[in-house]
């Protein structure tokens, strides 16, 4: 971690365990004493959030998995049992259904965070990387964990995304179906299907905390970024992790798991789709397959697109960008705050994907109602919003560092948080 | 002597060289069976083929049946839709071939090598983009433009032949073998 340990072991039992496995050194230099900057704000109190949300879902999940059934037949039934007969059953899945869907909120907004102020630029590169796999992880894990329950939308949703892979039938004859059937341990989603995707959703809760450890780890080697973008310039522009930044997260977390629990008490379906509550049927599609709210974008892009495999890619690829951003953002400044370009074009990219969350929500072929009755095709918009996502990254991110003039950088952290506004 | 020579091979490097190759030969066949378990087991291999009667489709009408976990569509086809079909060029359609396993495999997407029997058309009720069931379409409620199904998914739209006519699926509703074993009965895989 960076500059020497400041810690002094206290007792006799202390000095004795600091010669053998210092474990409370490594505590005290990294939650305690760590050197942070003085200027963040509320956007930076969702990595605490993430790490209090990842604790959730393991434990509310470790609970649930003592009373769930991983059998075709059984699975529906028992989610049902943990709903009706299970002591508090129906408060610990509303727990984990709901924390899936805020741990993607708090995840989103550390990711526009991170784009926001340019946190991902050197020496920060792999720091975002172990984000972006992250991200990919929890994507894995939340899809295996809807498939599930055993309803009507886990089992098309495993259909629709296991069948991603049959588009490489078009590289090479045979290969994609192959590897469906390999994931499926059969010819359609079934039993096996649903057998290993409850070992793999129990397995990589417990990866993403692993690579949460190197995120970690690959924050605290170069210090965290800070609202301004500008280097910590010595002791005066940071103040030690505890209690300054122990106690702002502490509030902050609270302040979300309020509205967390707002949803689990009295909204629990609201993120949820009632056709999951009608029992798998492997030959009736429901009319309107959606994923969960936090793929809706990406699904707008697989959409958007009319040929198979290119769809596949190009919502392959939305992904796969985003680790390679470190390189295409050409500027020298970090943070859009002093970006006037880069400011405008960050909020267009949010509008952007909410855009593309929309159309992923509604039917393949739904239109928008325009004037005199005209009407615009959703796949349009589609087209439009996928075209900006990806000229977001590959040419204004390139483009923009450039040809912008950035305002005037202050000189340190501490000068324009001490100096008295104007 | 030549000094430009490698020096001789220990017996050190004899050993480096043979536990390298043990070590990446046995993680190769130790792969294998933990890769392979994932695959369909033999109990779902053993999956027999189905019979099925169908006398009681009316025409104009489909019946689905299940076979290999998968929907099996087989439509009665009213006169209409098979004179629909048939007008067809085979030289328009996106895919222009038949997908028939009875059939050899690049044979054209002929109506005729559609079906075995100008009414009954039975194909698979897997969209061949990702896996949906395609609604039938029924002069009632029509389903695309085309009078066959329409995968309400992702909007591929097929003809009264399975063909894919627009829509992101890149490939006509699949033909498993079959065979009829009397005019009102028919035997899939």
């Amino acid at each position: 971690m960076s500059g020497p340990s400041t810690y002094v072991p206290k007792s006799g039992f202390s000095r004795w365990m600091d010669s053998r496995l210092p474990l409370a050194r490594f505590a005290h230099d990294t939650m305690l004493t760590f050197p942070t900057p003085r200027n963040l704000n509320i956007w930076y109190a969702f990595g605490a959030i993430l790490t209090v949300m990842l604790g959730i879902q393991i434990v509310t999940g470790v609970v649930l998995a003592m009373h769930y059934v991983a059998n075709a037949n059984l699975a529906f039934d028992s989610v049902e049992g943990i709903m009706r007969d299970i002591n508090y059953g129906w408060l610990i899945r509303y727990m984990h259904a709901n924390g899936a869907s805020f741990f993607f909120i708090a995840v989103y907004i550390h990711m526009f965070r991170g784009l926001y102020y340019g946190s991902y630029k050197a020496p920060r590169e792999v720091l975002w990387i172990l984000g972006v796999i992250l991200y990919l992880l929890m994507v894995a894990t939340a899809f295996f964990g809807y498939v599930l329950p055993w309803g009507q939308m886990s089992f098309w949703g495993a259909t629709v995304i296991t069948n991603f892979f049959s588009a490489l039938d078009q590289i090479v004859p045979h290969m994609g179906s192959s590897i469906a059937t390999w994931l499926w341990g059969g010819y359609a989603v079934g039993d096996p299907t649903l057998n290993r995707f409850f070992s793999l959703h129990y397995l990589l809760p417990f990866v993403i905390a692993g690579v949460v450890g190197l995120h970690i780890w690959a924050l605290h080697v170069p210090g965290n970024n800070n609202p301004l973008g500008i280097d910590v310039k010595g002791p005066q522009d940071t103040v030690p992790f505890h209690p300054y930044y122990t106690v702002k997260d502490g509030f902050y977390v609270a302040l979300f798991l309020l509205v967390y629990v707002g949803f689990v008490f009295y909204a629990p379906n609201f993120f949820g789709n009632p056709d999951n509550y009608t029992p798998a049927n492997p030959v009736v599609t429901p009319p309107d397959i959606v994923p969960e709210w936090y793929l809706l974008p990406f699904y707008a892009m697989l959409r958007s697109v009319p040929q198979k495999l290119l769809g596949v890619l190009v919502m392959a690829g939305s992904l796969v960008t985003l680790v390679f951003v470190p390189w295409l953002d050409t500027s020298k400044v970090r943070s859009s705050r002093f970006r006037p370009l880069m400011k405008q074009f960050f909020w267009l990219f949010v509008v952007d994907c909410v855009i593309l969350g929309y159309c992923g929500s509604q039917g393949a072929d739904a239109s928008l109602e325009m004037m005199h009755g005209m009407q615009l095709p959703l796949v349009w918009i589609a087209r439009l919003g996928t075209a900006f996502y990806f000229a977001f990254f590959w040419l204004i991110m390139p483009l923009l560092g450039l040809i912008e003039t950035p305002k005037p950088l202050p000189a340190s952290i501490a000068q324009p948080v001490l100096s008295p506004a104007e | 002597m030549s000094t430009t020579t490698a020096p001789e091979p220990t017996r050190r490097d004899f050993i480096y060289v043979a536990t390298g190759a043990v070590a990446a030969v046995g993680v190769g066949l130790t792969a294998w069976p933990f890769i392979d378990q994932m695959n369909p087991s033999s109990a779902v291999l053993a999956l027999a083929s189905i019979e099925v009667d169908i006398s009681t489709i009316a025409v104009g009408q489909q019946t689905v049946f299940t076979f290999r976990g998968h929907p099996l569509f087989v439509r009665r086809r009213t006169p209409k839709e098979i004179a629909d079909a048939r007008a067809v060029n085979v030289s328009d359609l996106p895919d222009p071939l038949a997908r028939n396993e009875n059939l050899a495999e690049d044979a054209p997407a002929t109506d005729a090598n559609r079906e075995q029997h100008s009414e009954f058309l039975v194909v698979s009720g897997v969209c061949t983009h990702l896996g949906c069931t395609p609604t039938v379409s029924t002069p009632q409620v029509p389903q695309g433009e085309f009078g066959g199904w329409l995968c309400h998914c992702h909007g591929s739209q097929y003809d009264t032949a399975g063909r894919i006519r627009k829509g992101p699926a890149p490939q006509n509703l699949a033909i498993p073998k079959y065979s009829f074993l009397s005019p009102t009965r028919i035997k899939v895989g």
